[in-house]
């Protein structure tokens, strides 16, 4: 690999990659995201390089396999291009007739389009999918035409450009400045404006002039993964940002502080790296213009208050992965004590295309205080799983319905969370609610770094804020009081509450320990843990009262409140509820009506399943 | 502690003498409305304690690194018209701040801190003597019977008192705990027994009549006003 020594070079190099692409030539790029790789598309390549070879189309053919598109409900997915055919769910077998009939004869393969649930018409193209057509995907976008371990891929769509324009174009206070204007605030969790904390890292005295920049790949929310998608599909983008911020900042030490369960994060990082450093664009004289930088990958043990700030940098240096007080920021006394600017992975990602359009450009998207886009990781009860991207000021109305394709089999739509563990659950009276950091908060939810779960009617409020109070109590470090035994005694009253032993005084007693826990903590784990409780609360207030002074869950999920019983009239006395009984509690002869043993009933719900006639019911 | 005592400070009331130090090196605010100029680098608390104010501590202790844990300590801190709570043995002055160490909000906070240490341990008698102070006369929590606040003390005390490490934190959460490593008796253990003489819980342990795990308020009975907080 020739080494790019200036910004010249660099140019002529992506010309060069351009030129060399053919647009004509048919290539088929299979998603390798996780979504995709556990419903089978390592399989789904094989057979495909297989079956090319085995008609001798490696001229005409190319496969490349790329990081995670975001519509992961779908997956394994393939995307054939030039045309932008969209096949989903494709498995092993499909790969000859994709071959022979898309690939030689020109034809589209009807049953592997998607299906739009609503118009019930068929969609050929990856661009007409009612998923992606609402979406903003300016960070995302990329990830599906880039192979992660080619540094060429990204650098052919015009990467690390934007580097070289920072370097030998602007004075690193300019890029500060740039992404100041910009608006630009962090998706980590805290919506901190990224340019000020540049500043504040940079004007920070360091006697020895040490300063670090970190990227926080920590990501422990249950059930997000869009800096992973981000790291496992497009690592040179976060690595370019890296390198744009250490010039602005004058950093030459870099860490990515990656999870542990991510390992394919890690390796795609590492090869990213040492690519990058072939070519001269990471470490000693960055591209000739005298700049040293590198990034070193550390793995995290898997705890969630690993993602603070102060955590994640005593775990770097070797401690034990707890807090400690903030009252002066890392960006001024971070890492070693020295100035570090800590940002998460999107963030990073964002870099690059601020300095590349311009401050201006990137204001324009989004609303008044928050700018740009931002990518969710839309779960739950919803027609479409999957990491979206969004500007922000959309409303969640849209989210949910034009992009999430509205709630499975006609079910009701009840309540969004937003936010991660802590964050807030939002009522349909809140959906017209526009995606910004400020309004979020508002409410008592707030952006978080961007889970999004979405729940229907036969969800219990109360239940979920004990799945996430407890989630937090676990995740908890447990150095300070508040946090530690407030969620533990959090936990047990609403668990007392769901198990029918709730007693008058207990919602009052919870709202006052929120308080406590909410202002006493000492991290923002503490601090915001309250949130699943106290907006569930806010909203969802009559759901509480009844579990509490009725005894009964109106959704019919806590288990102590409710009862299975069988209709005599409907029960046909099939017994298939009999043998499925894992308890025995169901006694009847064949052809006559069964009963139930409430006694011995442990109320797993396996005997509605297996009810053909609809016989159980639950009170 | 030594003070500039010039006659306007004295005579003047209202604010408190300055602590001798440097002009440069002093940071002026306010505390429990008394305005006071202290030394940079100190905490909220050293500075309120050096005014004679009380402010209840647990983890804290002034032969170790503050370390922030257990809370009790919350001061009001009032920093550009907004208020937030702020464990004052960390929290280092700063100039133009506000501080209430005992206003409505953090006397509530204090209270909930000790009702949730000691329902679960009911044995430290540092912790009943804290609850019979501030009139906690009821526990809301079931009660358990721990013998552990996780104050965190011992380990500092082993480490930068003893110079050793025998002791630490392990787990995380609920399960967190203070043991040697892997729970096998540590080679580096002098037994020297620090870390039951700083022990809040172990050494203190409750002595008044009452139920096992029961809030005891004896003291509340005999001496009423002993408690200054
Ligand atoms: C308990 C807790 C967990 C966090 N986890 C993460 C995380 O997984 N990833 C992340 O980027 N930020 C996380 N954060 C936020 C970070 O502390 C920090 O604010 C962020 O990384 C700063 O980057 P940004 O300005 O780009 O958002 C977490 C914060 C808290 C309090
Ligand atoms: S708030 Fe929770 S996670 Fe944060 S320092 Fe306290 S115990 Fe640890
Ligand atoms: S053993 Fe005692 S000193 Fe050590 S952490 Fe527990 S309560 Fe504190
Ligand atoms: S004494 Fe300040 S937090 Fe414990």
């Amino acid at each position: 690999m020739v080494k790019i020594k200036s910004p010249e070079d660099l140019a002529s190099l992506t010309a060069k990659l351009q030129k060399e692409k053919n647009t004509e030539e048919i290539c088929i790029t299979v998603c390798m995201g996780p979504g995709c790789l556990t419903c089978g598309s390592q399989k789904v390549l094989e057979s495909l390089k297989e079956e090319i070879k085995k008609r001798d189309l490696q001229e005409k053919v190319q496969i490349k396999e790329t990081g995670c598109h975001g519509f992961c409900q779908k997956g394994p997915i393939l995307l054939i291009k030039p045309a932008g055919i969209f096949y989903q769910q494709v498995i092993k077998r499909d790969i000859p007739e994709i071959i022979t009939e898309t690939i030689i004869n020109n034809r589209i393969v009807e049953r592997l389009l998607y299906v739009d649930p609503i118009l019930n018409s068929k969609i050929i193209k990856e661009k007409d999918v009612p998923f992606y057509k609402s979406q903003y995907r300016l960070v995302f976008g990329d990830n599906s035409l880039i192979d992660p371990h080619k540094i060429d891929d990204y650098i052919s769509l015009g990467g690390y450009s934007a580097l070289a324009k920072a370097l030998f174009e602007m004075t690193p206070v300019q890029v500060m400045e740039e992404i100041k204007n910009s608006g630009l605030r962090g998706r980590g969790g805290g919506g901190f404006h990224t340019g000020r904390k540049w500043e504040s890292c940079r004007n920070a005295p360091s006697p020895d002039g040490v300063r670090y920049v970190i990227c926080n790949a920590d990501e422990g929310d249950p059930g997000a993964f869009m800096d992973r998608g981000l790291l496992e599909g497009n690592p040179h983008r976060v690595i370019e940002g890296m390198i744009i911020g250490a010039y602005a900042i004058s950093s030459n030490e870099g860490y990515a502080y990656v999870r542990n369960e991510y390992p394919l994060a890690v390796a795609n990082l590492n090869i990213a790296l040492e690519l990058a450093r072939e070519y001269g664009l990471l470490g000693k004289d960055i591209m000739g213009s005298g700049f040293d930088f590198d990034i070193l990958v550390v793995q995290g043990g898997g705890a969630f208050v690993c993602g603070e700030s102060t955590a994640l940098m005593a775990s770097i240096e070797g401690k034990r992965g707890e807090p400690r007080p903030k009252h002066i920021h890392t960006s001024e006394r971070g890492l070693w004590n020295k100035p570090t600017a800590l940002n998460n992975v999107e963030t990073w990602a964002n870099v690059p295309i601020i300095i590349k359009k311009g401050a201006e450009w990137f204001s324009q998207i989004g609303t008044e205080r928050s700018k740009g886009t931002k990518i969710f990781s839309l779960v739950g009860k919803i027609n479409n799983t999957g990491l979206v991207e969004v500007p922000m000021g959309i409303s969640l109305r849209d989210i949910v319905y034009k992009i999430g394709g509205g709630i499975p089999d006609g079910k009701k739509f009840k309540a969004i969370q937003t936010g991660g563990p802590s964050g807030g659950c939002l009522p349909e009276e809140l959906l017209d609610l526009p995606v910004d950091f400020d309004e979020l908060t508002k409410v008592g939810s707030m952006m978080g770094s961007g889970g999004m779960i979405v729940m229907d009617e036969n969800t219990c409020m109360v239940d979920i804020a004990k799945y996430f109070l407890k989630f937090l109590r676990d995740e908890s470090c447990g150095k300070c009081v508040p946090c530690r035994e407030g969620l533990k005694r959090m936990v047990q009253i609403i668990e007392d509450i769901t198990e029918g032993k709730g007693e008058p005084g207990h919602l009052e007693l919870l709202e006052e320990l929120t308080q406590t826990v909410k202002e006493a903590s000492l991290c923002g784990l503490g601090k915001t843990a309250p949130n699943p409780v106290l907006s569930t609360i806010r909203y969802f207030r009559d759901e509480y009262e009844a579990h509490i002074m009725d005894k009964k869950c109106p959704a019919l999920v806590c288990k102590n409140l409710i009862e299975y019983s069988i209709d005599e009239l409907l029960c046909t006395g099939c017994g298939s509820c009999k043998r499925a009984c894992p308890v025995m509690a169901i006694s009847g002869e064949k052809l006559y009506p069964h009963t139930l043993d409430m006694e011995k009933c442990i109320k797993c719900g396996i005997c509605l399943e297996k009810c053909p006639f609809d016989a159980i019911k639950i009170s | 502690m030594p003070f500039k005592s010039t006659d306007e400070n004295i005579t003047g009331g209202k604010d408190f003498p300055d602590l001798y130090y440097e002009e440069d090196n002093l940071v002026s605010l306010t505390i429990d409305r008394q305005k006071v100029r202290v030394e940079k680098g100190m905490t909220i608390l050293e500075a309120a304690r050096w005014m004679g104010i009380k402010i209840p501590t647990l983890c804290y202790h002034e032969g170790l690194t503050p370390w922030g844990g257990c809370r009790l300590c919350v001061v009001e801190v009032i920093k550009r018209g907004r208020s937030k709570l702020e464990a004052s043995c960390t929290y280092p002055v700063a100039e133009g701040i506000q501080v209430k160490t005992n206003s409505e909000k953090v006397q509530k906070t204090r209270r909930m801190i000790v009702e949730l240490l000691i329902s679960s341990c009911p044995n430290s008698r540092t912790l009943q003597d804290l609850a019979s102070g501030m009139g906690i006369t009821e526990i809301r929590f079931k009660m358990e019977d721990n013998d552990c606040i996780l104050c965190g003390l011992c380990v500092r005390m082993c480490k930068e008192q003893m110079m050793s490490g025998g002791i630490g934190f392990i787990n995380r959460g609920a399960k967190r705990e203070v043991s040697t490593p892997f729970h096998k008796s540590s080679e580096i253990c002098r037994g020297c027994g620090a870390c039951m003489y700083i022990c809040p819980v172990v050494t203190l342990q409750c002595r008044g009549r009452r139920e096992p795990g029961d809030l005891c308020n004896a003291c509340i009975n005999v001496c009423p006003t002993d408690f200054g907080f």
